[in-house]
């Protein structure tokens, strides 16, 4: 596995390329501009403000515009955003639909039995918005703007720097104008290190810089594994007569089968026009290879319930994405010398509410709390170490985020029994909404995602009906909504730690479940030109950086490492 | 000779991104799309920046019309290399009405004010694809036009340029000052480095309307309809 800047180191166009890299220092830098490192950025700024001191707050965003990569249902609990911004209405925060109706249903292949939703059951949605995040995100990257929070959308954090001591001194943006075969162009720049005396990373589920960090302060050693799921979501413009404002549809059921967890989502903005946004959710501790959630997703659409919403409608916006569904079982130890992990990269989402934006935005508030007492000490001595805040960690276990995340802990691996779907929502009925999750045990997860496949030749293909153009689509032209574009002359950021393990292992036994699970088109099996054989043509052009593909890959063999900033969705209020 | 030199460039809609057609049909969805520097401009930024490298000019000045937004892609002008920026102010129903007329009224009156020796445009903005504010500014100011260029030398107070038309490629030689557009092999435009970025802001870029440089924008054109293409039809053999 070569690195592009081991690649370009052993060109011989050495010489003429520039090898030192410029470097600038602020307090704190902040990887990630989603709600967790913006909730973080304005925390900082508030302090600092309220305190009458100077903090230099640098947040580096691989998204070309703030906002661009986030995808998300999504019916927000307004709880963490009150807490950092109380005036958030009259500042204009995009909170528009507040939710008036609340359905939740199990599908069967026909028909729909709905399910009461009985106050005190976690989907229960009184008191909130449905929201599209992504303005959500840039309203909030605009406040963190005004408090002068510096943004860097367009620069992707690619590596993490280090002190002599090990704690963590910054991080470095990629070095761009590198072609496909690693060798350096014209136009070829060094990245640049940004030093800080903390550093948060706040890069969304499954971070590829958390990944490294995982392994070099062995933070994982005392969780479980995390535990994932798929998300993909579309945007409509629906008949004005099928749309109800402020409508919150979720159902289990089919087309998944008892034993594959997941189930979609509806919901009715409120914005002034008829836009509807809907999505399926898949657990990636699927077994079947032949799965696909992105067909899984087109034909639910076609269900009698769900289809005549849609019908006469348009639809104008497609993306997917990871989300983690580990609960507090999987999070991994939050800090270490230099660093902090916030928001759903280490993973606080609450599985059975299906929200993870306040607890992301509470963990952000409070590592900001934790840093600035620290920050602002006369004894500071940064200079050749960074600084370990555990206190975050500690403030975080006896906040309202550990306490809901403790509740809800064995609903999801509940999951895990025989009657699987239906075990699930009997346990949850008993132990959560009577018992308030105060059972004495916690249940485990069964292991990492990528373990979970079964050899294909132990499963059934799936049929999937064609996609009809209307209600349902092909891949290719869901892709093109998402508007993803990354320059094609780059090293592709999809990496292979083994080449040959692809035909050998994952089309061998699996019949290429990557071709499948991946929600962009980006891995196809195609044959050789010399006609014996096959191979894995990477479209990494196509990405739309969801990480499915990190997490799934049953060998484990995939690496996704971050591409030239700037490149990925142009996704616009997912 | 001043030496200096004004490039334009244009805030665009992302040439990567689907675009879609208001529901009323007067334009296209613009809110909260993703929107980039035009890639011809990008070609004339880097353009005037390797001409100021080159110590063959003295100063790049970046001039975007536009709103509030504009102002970005005059920062990612000043990070490739430009000096300084001048922010046209044109925002709501003006900035909608916005063409190329208007636009070389306004460069024009620019050049005359900031005494500039070139004018550096690229050839066409991609979302309407006008291909005409570079051959009318020339015309307003009485300078010679270099259009479609894909390589320009400056030659004393003389500049060499090779254009290319539909016969191939034309060597032509014009007097300066004068307005050059850049076709898409002039140059591959540098990246805007986050060093670089930071070092923008500490650039000035001034704000002016339209009116304080004696330009009226009002449009002699009506947009009546604004229409998806029509649905491909099945081929027949």
């Amino acid at each position: 596995f070569i690195t592009p800047l081991a690649l370009v180191l052993s060109d011989t166009h050495l010489k003429s390329v520039e090898m030192e890299r410029f470097a600038d220092e602020a307090d704190v830098v902040i990887v990630g501009g989603g709600p967790a490192g913006l909730a973080a950025a304005i925390r900082l700024k508030q302090l600092a403000n309220k305190h009458e001191k100077e903090l230099r707050v640098c947040l580096v965003e691989k998204a070309p515009q703030i906002g661009a990569h986030t995808l998300s249902g999504a019916c927000l609990e307004p709880s963490a955003l009150t807490e950092l911004i109380p005036d958030w209405k009259e500042r204009g925060a995009p909170l528009n639909t507040p939710v008036t109706e609340d359905v939740f249903s199990i599908l069967t292949e026909k028909y729909r039995i709905p399910v009461p939703i009985l106050p005190g059951l976690p989907m229960q949605n009184h008191g909130n918005y449905i929201v599209r995040m992504g303005n959500l995100v840039r309203w909030l990257g605009e406040q963190a703007e005004e408090l002068g929070v510096e943004l860097y959308p367009g620069y992707a954090a690619a590596e993490v720097l280090f002190h002599e001591d090990g704690s963590v001194k910054g991080i470095a943006t990629n070095d761009v104008g590198i072609a496909k075969d690693g060798s350096p162009k014209d136009i070829f720049e060094r990245g640049m290190e940004l030093h800080a005396k903390v550093t948060l990373f706040g890069e969304g589920c499954h971070g590829h810089l958390a990944k490294q960090l995982y392994n070099k302060f062995n933070l994982r050693e005392n969780c479980e594994p995390q535990t994932y799921a798929i998300g993909l979501k579309e945007l409509w413009m629906i008949d004005e007569k099928k749309w109800r404002p402020g409508r919150v549809e979720h159902s289990v059921g089919w087309p998944l089968d008892r034993n594959t967890y997941g189930g979609s989502f509806l919901y009715h903005l409120n914005e002034g026009e008829p836009l509807v946004a809907l999505g399926f959710v898949v657990g990636l501790d699927y077994t079947n290879p032949y799965l696909s959630p992105f067909r899984e997703f087109q034909r639910w659409k076609h269900h009698p319930f769900v289809a005549p919403t849609l019908e006469g409608g348009q639809r104008i916006a497609y993306g997917a994405r990871a989300l983690n569904e580990g609960g507090c079982q999987s999070i991994p130890k939050l800090t270490f010398p230099g660093g902090l992990l916030i928001g759903c990269s280490p993973g606080f989402m609450n599985v059975p509410k299906i929200k993870g934006t306040h607890t992301a935005m509470k963990s952000g508030m409070l590592a900001a709390e934790a840093i600035f007492p620290k920050l602002t000490a006369e004894t500071l001595d940064s200079e050749t170490a960074g600084l370990h805040v555990p206190e975050y960690a500690e403030n975080l276990k006896n906040s309202w985020v550990w306490k809901e995340l403790y509740a809800v802990r064995n609903i999801r691996p509940s999951f895990h029994n025989y009657f699987g779907l239906y075990g699930g929502m009997i346990y949850t009925g008993i132990f959560y909404w009577i018992f308030r999750g105060k059972e004495p045990w916690t249940l485990k997860h069964c292991g990492t995602d990528a373990n979970q496949l079964k050899p294909a030749k132990e499963c059934t293909p799936i049929e999937y009906p064609k996609p009809d153009g209307k209600i349902s689509f092909d891949l290719l032209s869901s892709v093109a909504l998402s508007g993803t574009n990354h320059e094609g002359d780059q090293p592709p950021h999809l990496t292979l730690k083994d080449d040959s393990i692809p035909v050998a292992r994952n089309l061998g036994i699996y019949d290429g479940p990557e071709q499948r699970f991946c929600p962009a088109g980006v891995y196809e099996y195609v044959p050789l030109d010399t006609g014996n054989g096959m191979r894995l043509q990477i479209n990494a052009q196509n990405c739309v950086h969801c990480k499915t593909c990190d997490i799934k890959d049953p060998s484990q063999n995939i690496n996704w490492v971050v591409p030239e900033g700037g490149g990925g969705p142009a996704y616009n209020g997912m | 000779m001043s030496g200096r030199v004004l490039v334009g460039v244009k805030r665009v809609i992302d040439y990567a991104v689907k675009i879609r057609v208001k529901p009323d049909n007067t334009g296209v969805v613009t809110d909260g799309v993703k929107h980039s520097m035009n890639p011809f401009c990008e070609i004339a930024v880097e353009e005037a920046v390797k001409l100021k490298e080159k110590k063959l000019i003295k100063e790049v000045v970046a001039v975007s019309c536009g709103p509030q937004q504009s102002q970005e892609t005059i920062r990612t002008a000043l990070a490739m290399g430009a000096d300084r920026g001048i922010h046209v102010d044109v925002s709501g129903k003006d900035y909608e009405n916005l063409g190329p007329l208007q636009v070389s009224k306004i460069l024009a009156a620019l050049a005359k004010q900031e005494d500039a020796q070139l004018i550096l445009l690229g050839k066409q903005a991609i979302d309407d694809d006008c291909n005409q504010t570079g051959q009318m500014t020339a015309a307003l100011l009485d300078w010679p036009q270099g259009t479609f260029a894909s390589e320009v030398s400056l030659e004393g107070d003389k500049i060499n340029l090779v254009r290319e038309i539909d016969g191939g490629l034309e060597h032509i030689k014009i007097n300066t000052p004068a307005v050059i557009t850049a076709d898409l092999r002039l140059n591959t435009p540098r990246y805007a480095t986050l060093p670089n970025i930071m070092k923008a802001k500490k650039k000035k870029i001034v704000t002016v309307k339209p009116a304080d440089l004696g330009v009226d924008v009002t449009s002699r054109l009506e947009v009546l309809k604004v229409e998806e293409p029509p649905q491909r039809q099945a081929g027949r053999v």
